[in-house]
């Protein structure tokens, strides 16, 4: 498992990557959009990984060692939240650029 | 008063917050309501900014910490807000940059969108969280709240250039947001706790092999503020996008590089201080030399810069980057002194930003050739569009201007007497302490830059000022209205306040700086955070 998530958030984080420092505005919000899924599962994978784990101890005393952690799980959702807003304010701008420049090109040229 | 006392530390957020809030319902057509609204509740975020400060500050023999546990929940396991003198201070700074952007917003800007007072409220709640939160990925939300409210502010009054600066500017944001979010995951998986004050106690002793992890991860967290508060080779998006700006949103900011500036300071001094066991002074180098780099390029930039927002955008890299030299070379006195030129070079900066716009009105675009073509055909009848102009035309306008420009011209370059001097002089003095065979060599460089940027800002101001008051067209004269003058001259009677007061002031930095490079008071007061007895319930434990 280690691996198959060491392979995503890598391949992830190098397509992310790549599409951020292309030209075309398309490019870099879909790099972003790559780029938050891989900090998402990078979180995750903080919180140690481990399948068939409650993250909700169901009471005072209980062993914690069969349970995973809840925090990097809470994180990971507030991530996705404010990533999502941001990726979407990011749209609307990116359309208004594309109206005012007439062109797709980050830096607003028709090339 | 007691009430109010017990959480002062959490309504300079949820005034911004109901206030932002309330403003986004009220319809547009309500604009004048609108805008008491929200410098009301402005004027109130400044009162309660200068309680805290007193609260916290009043005291000169003890440093005191007030701590607020939000949802009632014991420190260290759930988020912890935390005044002390730094962010106090820095929440004072905040809000009275918001109160002058509004109120010359007020004359022009406020009219070009709808949420120009809801931005600027949310605005203001993402600085109060940042500068009072004590828990990392809290700061992180607060960073999304400020960024995505100057994300609008940014983008206030529209048009093609402001749109393409925008996008680079939300674009390098994001990606900065991801970085901080590896970063505080790994600090997180390498300890165990998003806690600033826990981290601060946790650190000295993470086993060794994970301590590599854990500076990965400080580091990668790093880097993230550093592109907010551009530091070379992360600043090539602030100048642009300053100049960019309508001159209020621009004028707020001026503090928003002073967060990134902010968190370095207080994490470099509480996480890996002197306290820090094998990973203490990481980065302190880095951060050294890259303020060094930073006013180079900043110097090169104010010297290069034909208009006048550039100069400005490249003067605000120039500070940030002595901000971060300063930090770096980790002595208490030029922290102190560095604190102090903080807060001067944050309102000079936002008092030339809203000055820039009132002169640019002299200036008509394509001017030098509109002076030729002048001289050419002989004196064109002016007078046609001055019917048209709304409001009042100050006598000698231009003369104020000129006075104003001069005033800032003195702080950039940090020529006495105003305030600008005596911060660059409280940072040269802290930086020759002790005998003068003992200072290092990288000090001297240092000293040398900082001394040759305020040249470089007096060379280009009055190149800019010569250009522009003096060989200006006759008879374009700007119209200005008093309540655009009025938060410059505000903005330029604090830094002359900082001067007459400097005793004082410097006094409190002092006591600033010697809190953070001690932090075990802040430490303990963070980790026994009182809690609030529930009637009729169990208190949290």
């Amino acid at each position: 498992m280690e691996l198959i998530i060491a392979l995503a958030i890598g391949g992830l984080t190098g397509s992310g990557v790549w599409l951020l420092l292309r030209p075309r505005t398309y490019q870099v919000i879909i790099g972003l959009s790559l780029l938050s899924y891989a900090v998402n599962l990078f979180i995750f994978s903080m919180g140690r990984l481990r399948s068939n784990a409650a993250s909700i101890l169901p009471g005072a005393g209980a062993d914690i060692t069969g349970f995973s952690d809840p925090i990097p799980q809470a994180l990971v959702l507030t991530a996705i939240v404010i990533s999502f807003a941001t990726t979407a304010l990011f749209l609307v701008v990116l359309l208004a650029a594309r109206g005012l420049t007439g062109t797709d090109h980050v830096d607003g040229r028709r090339d | 008063m007691d009430l109010l006392l017990k959480n002062i530390v959490i309504l300079p957020i949820l005034l911004p917050l109901a206030t932002g809030a309330l403003l986004f319902l009220l319809d547009d057509r309500l604009r004048t309501a609108k805008s008491v609204i929200s410098l009301v509740s402005n004027l109130g975020l400044i009162a309660l900014a200068i309680a805290l400060l007193a609260s916290v500050g009043a005291d000169a023999s003890a440093d005191l910490t007030r701590t607020y546990a939000l949802g009632n929940w014991p420190a260290p396991f759930a988020i912890v807000l935390a005044a002390d003198r730094l962010s106090a201070l820095m929440l004072l700074l905040g809000a009275i940059l918001g109160l002058c952007a509004q109120v010359y917003a007020l004359a022009r800007w406020s009219a070009a969108g709808p949420a120009f007072f809801g931005l600027v409220q949310f605005l203001l709640m993402g600085l109060a969280g940042a500068f009072l939160t004590g828990d990392l990925f809290n700061l992180f939300v607060f960073f999304e709240v400020l960024l995505a409210a100057s994300y609008g502010l940014a983008l206030h009054g529209s048009g093609g250039p402001r749109v393409r600066a925008g996008l680079h500017y939300i674009a390098i944001n994001l990606a900065a947001s991801m970085l901080f979010l590896i970063g505080v995951s790994l600090v997180y998986g390498m300890t165990g706790t998003l806690n600033m004050a826990d981290l601060a106690a946790r650190i000295p002793s993470v086993a060794a092999e994970n301590r590599n992890l854990l500076e990965a991860g400080l580091g990668v967290l790093g880097i993230a503020f550093l592109i907010k508060a551009g530091a070379w080779p992360l600043c090539f998006w602030l100048p642009t996008t300053y100049a960019a700006a309508s001159a209020p949103a621009a004028a707020l900011f001026a503090i928003m590089s002073k967060v990134g500036i902010y968190v370095i300071l207080r994490l470099s001094l509480l996480l890996v201080g002197d306290g820090a066991g094998a990973s203490s002074g990481f980065g302190s180098a880095l951060l050294l030399y890259m303020g060094m780099v930073t006013i180079a390029f900043g110097t090169i930039g104010v010297l290069a810069s034909q208009g006048m927002a550039r100069l400005a955008g490249y003067s605000v890299l120039v500070s940030s980057g002595t901000l971060l030299a300063a930090v770096g070379l980790g002595l208490t006195q030029v922290t102190s002194g560095a604190l102090f030129y903080l807060v001067s070079s944050t309102l000079t900066a936002a008092a030339f930003f809203l000055l820039i716009e009132l002169v640019e009105r002299a200036r008509v675009a394509g001017a030098d050739i509109l002076a030729v073509t002048t001289e050419a055909y002989g004196e064109d009848d002016e007078e046609t569009d001055h019917e048209e102009e709304v409001g009042l035309a100050i006598p000698g306008v231009m003369a104020i201007l000129g006075i104003s420009f001069g005033a800032v011209a003195l702080l950039l370059s940090g020529l006495p007497p105003l305030s600008g001097f005596v911060a660059k002089f409280a940072m040269l003095q802290g930086m020759l302490a002790g005998r003068i065979e003992d200072v290092p060599g990288p000090v001297w460089v240092l000293l040398t830059l900082v001394i040759v940027s305020g040249f470089a800002a007096l060379i280009g101001m009055t190149r800019l000022g010569i250009s522009t008051f003096w060989t200006s067209l006759e008879g374009a004269a700007p119209r200005v209205r008093v309540i655009e003058l009025a938060p410059v001259a505000v903005l330029l009677a604090l830094c002359v306040a900082l001067t007459v007061w400097g005793g004082p002031v410097m006094r409190y930095m002092d006591l600033t700086a010697q809190a953070l490079e001690q932090p075990h008071q802040y430490i303990s007061s963070v980790l026994s955070t009182p809690l609030v007895e529930v009637p009729g319930g169990e208190a949290a434990h």
